[in-house]
């Protein structure tokens, strides 16, 4: 098999910072907070670079959308073992309001552009939790999709995948081509082996801008207000059970 | 071809230039990648086994092997013999997040990378590059240096193991070696014997020994205050014959090579003192952050900021210092004042960074439940080896007086 897969990373702010808003409410701070590659999107990433070592695929193409800093992480990509970059960029207050719907038309666009036979991203973001991305790509594109894969195995022309879904563990078989997003136990990310990061220097990155794509990316939503989530207020001790649905009660919840 | 050759070493010295010019604010692109990969795995593998390391007195093996694995056990090697042909910049920065998870896995990469490839890599021919570098570049082999003896230290030029020449051409060494890290876990060492008694320091040479050799022994592993995870001891060679092709360098050039992979080396003790002292600083800041007196936490109160703002001048002031050594070792020019005051001020640092952890924790510093004790006795090491707090002052004060012209 010699499959072209594209990959989607997004850059987000790093899982262990502690998030702050913005005081006039219109969304977190971001300038100077230590931002990374989505988690699932290493996976993502991770999951590609294997079919590729098992001779499944034969061309692994990273793709990014958002303000310049992106470019920092499609080099981790490419240091991970994808072969080439594309960034699209868009900045400032476009990007804020930048949706998963502009960023599943770009997928498709450049899934046909690019003649691409897997496209697998993260099952969501870190920053936004959507889960949409993979879903309205495949869609799109009018291709079978296999969502929060914990397990992928290639056969002839098609993917076997493992869901993890809410019952348990569901087994689909997907013809290509197709859309898949990684879910946490599909694999465990490689770190970018030094060699590998100098290797990544000379991998190429094209830029476009969303008007090469075709994709219009003025907002369809509004932002009203960004807020802390309330402040958790003390529990209270009760004897038993019964006391419980009493307590319950006695404040509207049951 | 020897102009064009200088053409393209400056032009790349330029480049060198250019690339590390912005350091003052940031790191290049390819640092940070090698800076966060480095970070991922301290945290992931060094980090939650540094204590067991530590009390067991263990060598970090399976740890080493992935970072050679990495590229970390040959960082400046060439990829034409194995390595991942990066720079001392890179170098620095690698070790400081290394030794951040775990000191004793920092100074088993230094030594290995600074005092064993290194002087085999600037003054080794082909074929010892081939047979001594090579397998010793990704993780699985690795070497160690033996300058220091039981009668001399700092007093590098008075050392007395000898290496007389045998009928075969080769040599036969003999004499005793001290302190050495990695002893044990070697399966070479670059060694320092006095080929020309009558020279004083400039009938010193330089050899490489495969462990094991007949003829060289390894005395005791020494129970060390900290960085216990790296195993020290002596190296006794009795009648170790050694073939010809061994030899490092020239004959009498032993000193000269000595004093300059030192020089480069203490750009990773360096880093290694910056690793343990932003542990200790991290450490500190955390349980400041968390333990309460007077009714609130004691980052609030200005005794604790003090020490942090301290704390944390000394480390930012070290670690630019090292970042400049290396920055000039990579564009090829003069780094030796440079590296004896990065080493210096960072292994200072270190010292007087985890000492005031110990303090902010109170007696919870004071125990083994957390790190800072550990962090306090691995800081201690970085003032004496690679050269003593009181050489590094000789170093600077000789260079500093040399520029005034005095």
């Amino acid at each position: 098999m010699s499959l072209r897969i594209l990959v989607g990373v997004k850059r987000v702010i790093d899982y262990a910072v502690k998030i702050r808003v913005k005081p006039d409410k219109s969304g977190v701070i971001t300038e100077g907070v230590k931002h990374s590659m989505n988690p699932f999107d290493e996976i993502a990433i991770e999951e590609a670079v294997r079919m590729k070592e098992k001779k499944i695929a034969k061309e692994i193409v990273a793709f990014s959308c958002g303000p310049a800093q992106c470019q920092e992480t499609l080099r981790t990509a490419l240091a991970m073992g994808a072969d080439r970059g594309i960034h699209v960029e868009v900045a400032g207050p476009q990007y804020e309001t930048l949706q998963p719907l502009h960023i599943s038309k770009m997928l498709a666009k450049l899934a046909k552009d690019e003649q691409i036979d897997i496209i697998i991203v993260g099952k969501q973001a870190i920053d936004d939790d959507c889960n949409q991305t993979a879903q309205m790509t495949a869609a799109l594109l009018d291709w079978p999709q296999a969502t929060s894969a914990s397990k992928i195995e290639a056969k002839d022309g098609s993917l076997q995948v493992v869901r993890e879904i809410d019952g348990g563990l569901e087994t689909i078989k997907v013809k290509l081509p197709t859309v898949v997003s990684a879910d946490l136990r599909l694999n465990e990310p490689r770190y970018a082996t030094l060699p590998n990061i100098m290797k990544a220097k000379k991998k190429p990155i094209k830029k476009l801008t969303p008007k090469d794509l075709g994709v219009d990316v003025s907002p369809r939503i509004q932002i009203v207000t960004v807020e802390e989530p309330p402040v958790r207020l003390a529990g209270a001790k009760v004897e038993n059970v019964d006391m419980v649905v009493e307590k319950l009660k006695a404040l509207g919840h049951a | 071809m020897a102009l064009q050759l200088r053409r393209l070493s400056l032009s790349l010295a330029k480049f060198q230039q250019a690339r590390h010019a912005s350091i003052l604010t940031s790191l290049p692109e390819t640092h940070e990648l090698l800076r966060k990969t480095c970070r991922d795995f301290a945290e992931a593998e060094l980090k939650p086994n540094a204590a067991r390391f530590d009390k067991e007195h263990l060598y970090p093996k399976e740890q080493i092997l992935k970072m050679g694995e990495l590229g970390l056990m040959g960082i400046v090697v060439p990829e034409d013999f194995g390595g991942a042909g990066l720079d001392y910049l890179a170098y620095a920065v690698a070790m400081e997040e290394i030794s951040r998870g775990c000191a004793s896995a920092g100074v088993i990469m230094s030594a290995h990378n600074s005092l064993y490839l290194g002087p085999i890599l600037k003054y080794g021919n082909d074929q010892q590059k081939k047979d001594w570098v090579q397998p010793f570049a990704g993780g699985d082999k690795i070497g160690c240096f033996s300058l220091s003896e039981p009668g001399n230290g700092s007093d590098a030029g008075a050392a007395s193991t000898t290496a007389v020449t045998s009928p075969d051409g080769g040599w036969t060494l003999n004499g005793t070696k001290a302190w050495i890290t990695n002893g044990y876990e070697s399966e070479a060492t670059v060694v320092f014997a006095t080929t020309d008694k009558s020279l004083k320091h400039k009938g010193i040479s330089a050899f490489v020994v495969p462990k094991p050799t007949q003829g060289l022994s390894l005395g005791k592993k020494e129970d060390k205050l900290g960085i216990r995870g790296s195993s020290t001891c002596n190296l006794i060679f009795e009648d170790c014959h050694i073939p010809k092709e061994n030899m490092l360098g020239k004959p009498g050039y032993g000193f000269k090579i000595a004093m300059s992979i030192l020089d480069g080396g203490r750009i990773g003790i360096a880093a290694q003192a910056l690793g343990i002292g932003q542990a200790a600083l991290d450490c500190a800041v955390d349980y400041a952050s968390k333990r309460k007196a007077f009714g609130q936490p004691i980052t609030k109160l200005q005794s604790i900021q003090n020490k942090i703002a301290d704390m944390a001048l000394q480390l930012e002031s070290a670690r630019l210092l090292t970042w400049r050594a290396a920055a000039l070792q990579d564009e090829g020019r003069s780094f030796i004042k440079e590296a004896a005051m990065a080493k210096l001020a960072a292994s200072e640092a270190a010292t007087f960074i985890s000492h005031q952890a110990i303090q902010i924790l109170g007696g919870m510093g004071y125990v083994s439940d957390m790190p800072a004790e550990r962090h306090y006795r691995d800081a201690r090491i970085t003032e004496i080896y690679e050269g003593t707090s009181e050489i590094q002052r000789l170093v600077i004060a000789g260079n500093v007086l040399k520029e005034y012209g005095v």
